[in-house]
């Protein structure tokens, strides 16, 4: 009963979408205004022609768009969900080391935050000669770009993995120390699940950011399978076929979304009481 | 006083350790273990890049850099005033909250190139635009959940006050929200750097960092690429340790809730 | 330091029902309160003591019946500041100083520097806090923090002061010096208290009344009125005479289902 709510809300918050969409488009156009930007059919194309595109081949005996846009999608999702999972685990292993130690913390912390600000599509292209050649060829290419997809993903899951290791009761832990429990066995037994909220609500930024990496790693790969490599393509011919691009858009939210959904399903079965609420 | 500056010398010392260590493993080890050149030149040739190529490295800089202020100063303060009238009228807020939290999975970079069309690709705005929407997201959420934290008893002694929502608002909520917001700059503060430079991949003007980056790049001038890597990183650094110097003035207390 | 104005509290027929679980809080309270009083409400969890403050107050509005505060609505009477109020927690403003946060009510009010810096500086000496204004709330202890609140609440003088729990949180020690403080401020300022509180001893020592409340519904179950001397102290706490008008609270408090009237109770 409350998925049929859910899902009607779902579709009338898509339908509002769009009627604003099309209101924005009609009052730009009739009343002329250039600002923020030009209206037309190439800058902001009917919703109709766009979702129309998807029917349609984009080359003469080519696949319909949505087909290919389909296989692209799956394509670029592997490519995130095992970015995802290398960064979820070298970020929640690395938390779980760096809790015992505020040496380490204070040495390694500030880099692993400063390394965030270096842009990966700058280092992307070296990413990918270096991870190459050390992939067996079935994982060549798109293996280099789930490693770029980990570098993302692997920062807020340490953060969080981090603080919420740290956030253990306290008097929790000196129970453990009355029984003279080893520090492995109270990681294990009782920061590792006071660390769960933090790590999911890391995890749902996570899941966006593996498709953002990944989408990003296709980019100076060259690789043609995946989204990425349709947004290049489709930018080329924008002029000529605006609502390619927009449908590979819209493919890559729907990408980036139910990504975030698998996410937040899987806290709700793993951590049973109510999940975090917070984004 | 000189006790507490040994402190907090003694709580970067194992920072700067590493710095060195590191550093020092990097130049040595491209020398012996003859590194390609491409993948990781040797730190000294990078610092003498970056030097060396000041002139069209350092403008470079400067002009990626005012896009991602823009992009920065825009999107958070669309954010704050959204987060504000939002909160002020609660239904709205809690029909909102999930679509926020939808848009925020969607990968905002691939609408990079449409910016691009909308905004003529050579001109600052479309990365500026690109950086704003990174931006407005977080802020807005962080803001809204800090405006909503005010404690249900503050909140009564005002009205014991018969204070006006507009007074419980300056009073109350906006203090309250403060170290949220701040939280949520630092994290934009990031994101707007790596917009505008991810949004110059898809072309910009010459005189953008990323464009600089990429065309070095491909013509094989390494180091001079990751001179400007170095130089994006700085000025992401530069951004993020401005909020901080302003947090630090603006929010003096013990945050009562702690940072998101 | 001006005297402040006598207080009446009339409270009439309340009745206060929650929609949500249909609970009623409140049934048929009727009290009046004298001038100059000091008033304990003392039930068991759920007996309404709290909402019957919060009504007095004007922060929850009864279903039925009136309250007159000083010949007013209870609303006009919040609206014109007749009264101030203290919670269980200090409910400080963490970013404000301790000095502030006691000007706050005067900030409203619209007092000019100078008058609100004197008052303030008056209120920290009453409540024995000097020195501590430039400090941050989390600097205090609990006993310092809820003193600052109590500050805060008498700092325009008003003739009326709602206490919910205000000790509950602290040690039985820092509670009872600070039931000593409250008294001498009392007697000061010859205002009237309202003192919500779940401890018997608290409620004889410290009132002229005691009321005492059952739940379910929320209802008078029977007043006891305190005859001990004034000024009380320390001595106060072991004379036989108190521990006789526990005891009768006490007798009151356990015999909560039934429904008496205050003339039947007596002794």
């Amino acid at each position: 009963m409350r998925a049929a709510a859910r899902a009607s809300a779902v579709a009338l918050v898509v339908l509002v979408l769009v009627g604003l969409w099309e209101l924005y488009r009609w009052i730009w156009t009739s009343a002329g205004w250039t600002w923020p930007f030009v209206v037309d059919s190439t800058s902001m194309p009917h919703v109709w022609t766009i979702l129309k595109a998807f029917g349609q081949p984009t080359q003469v005996n080519q696949p319909a768009l949505g087909t290919l846009l389909f296989h692209k999608a799956l394509f670029t999702m592997k490519e995130s969900a095992v970015g995802f999972a290398i960064g979820a685990v070298v970020g929640f292993t690395l938390g779980c080391l760096l809790v015992h130690s505020r040496l380490l913390q204070r040495g390694f912390l500030p880099y692993l935050v400063a390394s965030q600000t270096i842009p990966i599509l700058a280092i992307a292209p070296m990413v990918v000669v270096w991870v190459n050649p050390k992939l067996p060829p079935s994982l060549q290419g798109w293996g280099a770009v789930a490693v770029i997809a980990s570098y993302l993903t692997f920062f807020p899951v340490l953060i969080n993995t981090l603080r919420g290791l740290q956030s253990a009761d306290a008097r929790a832990l000196e129970l453990m120390r009355t029984y003279a429990a080893g520090r492995w066995s109270v990681l294990w037994k009782v920061r590792v699940p006071a660390s769960l909220p933090f790590v999911f609500a890391a995890l749902k930024l996570a899941a966006t950011a593996s498709v953002v990496g990944a989408i990003i790693g296709e980019l100076p790969s060259g690789l043609q399978s995946g989204l990425g490599g349709a947004i290049i393509n489709f930018n080329q011919y924008y002029s000529l076929e605006p609502q390619e691009l927009w449908a590979t858009n819209i493919v890559a939210a729907l990408v980036g979304i139910i990504f975030f959904v698998i996410v937040v399903a899987a806290e709700k079965a793993i951590v049973r009481r109510a999940p975090e609420a917070a984004t | 006083m000189t006790a507490r500056l040994m402190r907090k010398a003694g709580e970067w010392a194992p920072a700067l350790a590493v710095f060195v260590l590191v550093i020092g493993a990097w130049e040595g080890g491209i020398a012996l273990f003859h590194v390609q050149q491409f993948l990781l030149p040797r730190p000294s040739d990078i610092v003498r890049a970056f030097f060396s190529d000041r002139h069209t490295l350092w403008p470079a800089g400067w002009y990626t850099f005012k896009e991602a202020l823009g992009g920065f100063v825009a999107g958070s303060t669309l954010g704050i005033l959204a987060a504000t009238f939002v909160g002020r009228f609660k239904s709205v807020g809690t029909a909102f909250m999930p679509i926020a939290i939808a848009a925020n999975a969607v990968p905002i970079i691939a609408f990079a190139p449409i910016f691009d069309v909308w905004f003529n690709p050579l001109s600052p705005v479309s990365k500026m635009a690109i950086a704003a929407v990174l931006c407005f997201l977080p802020v807005m959420v962080n803001t809204l959940r800090g405006l909503q934290s005010a404690s249900p008893r503050q909140i009564e002694l005002m009205r014991s006050y018969a204070a006006s929502e507009l007074e419980i608002w300056r009073r109350v909520r906006v203090p309250t929200a403060l170290p949220y917001v701040f939280t949520a700059l630092k994290v934009a503060s990031v994101l707007a750097m790596i917009g505008a430079i991810v949004g110059e991949y898809f072309g910009g003007a010459f005189t953008a960092l990323g464009v600089l980056i990429n065309s070095d790049a491909q013509i094989f001038h390494f180091v001079t690429a990751w001179a400007g890597i170095l130089l994006a990183s700085m000025l992401g650094l530069t951004l993020y340790g401005s909020v901080v110097l302003v947090e630090r003035l603006v929010v003096r207390w013990t945050p009562a809730a702690g940072e998101a | 330091m001006s005297a402040a104005q006598q207080s009446v509290v009339s409270i009439e027929g309340v009745t206060k029902t929650f929609p949500h679980g249909n609970v009623t809080a409140l049934q048929d309270i009727d009290l009046e309160l004298e001038p100059g009083e000091f008033v304990s409400l003392i039930g068991p969890s759920g007996c309404g003591k709290s909402t019957l403050l919060r009504v007095i107050g004007d922060l929850i509005q009864p279903t039925s019946g009136t309250v007159t505060v000083n010949g007013k609505p209870a609303h006009k009477a919040r609206v014109d500041h007749d009264y101030g109020i203290v919670f269980q927690d200090a409910v400080l403003f963490d970013w404000r100083t301790v000095a502030k946060n006691i000007a706050l009510p005067l900030e409203m009010l619209g007092w000019d520097r100078e008058r609100r810096n004197a008052r303030v500086a008056e209120m920290m000496e009453l409540v024995e806090l000097k020195g501590f204004g430039d400090h941050h709330p989390w600097q205090l202890s609990g006993g310092m923090q809820q003193r600052a609140s109590i500050a805060r609440a008498l700092a325009f003088e008003p003739a009326l002061l709602l206490m919910d729990e205000p000790f509950g949180a602290l040690d039985e020690m820092t509670r009872e010096r600070l039931n000593l403080e409250l008294l001498s401020i009392w007697e000061r300022l010859a205002s009237t208290v309202v003192f919500v509180t779940h401890s018997i001893s608290e409620a004889v020592f410290l009132s002229t009344r005691v009321v005492v409340m059952s739940p379910r519904p929320g209802r008078i179950a029977g007043v006891v009125e305190i005859d001990l001397p004034s000024p009380r102290g320390v001595e106060t706490r072991e004379a036989p005479r108190f521990f006789e008008l526990v005891t009768e609270v006490r007798e009151l408090l356990r015999k909560r289902g039934e429904h008496l009237f205050p003339e039947e109770e007596l002794l």
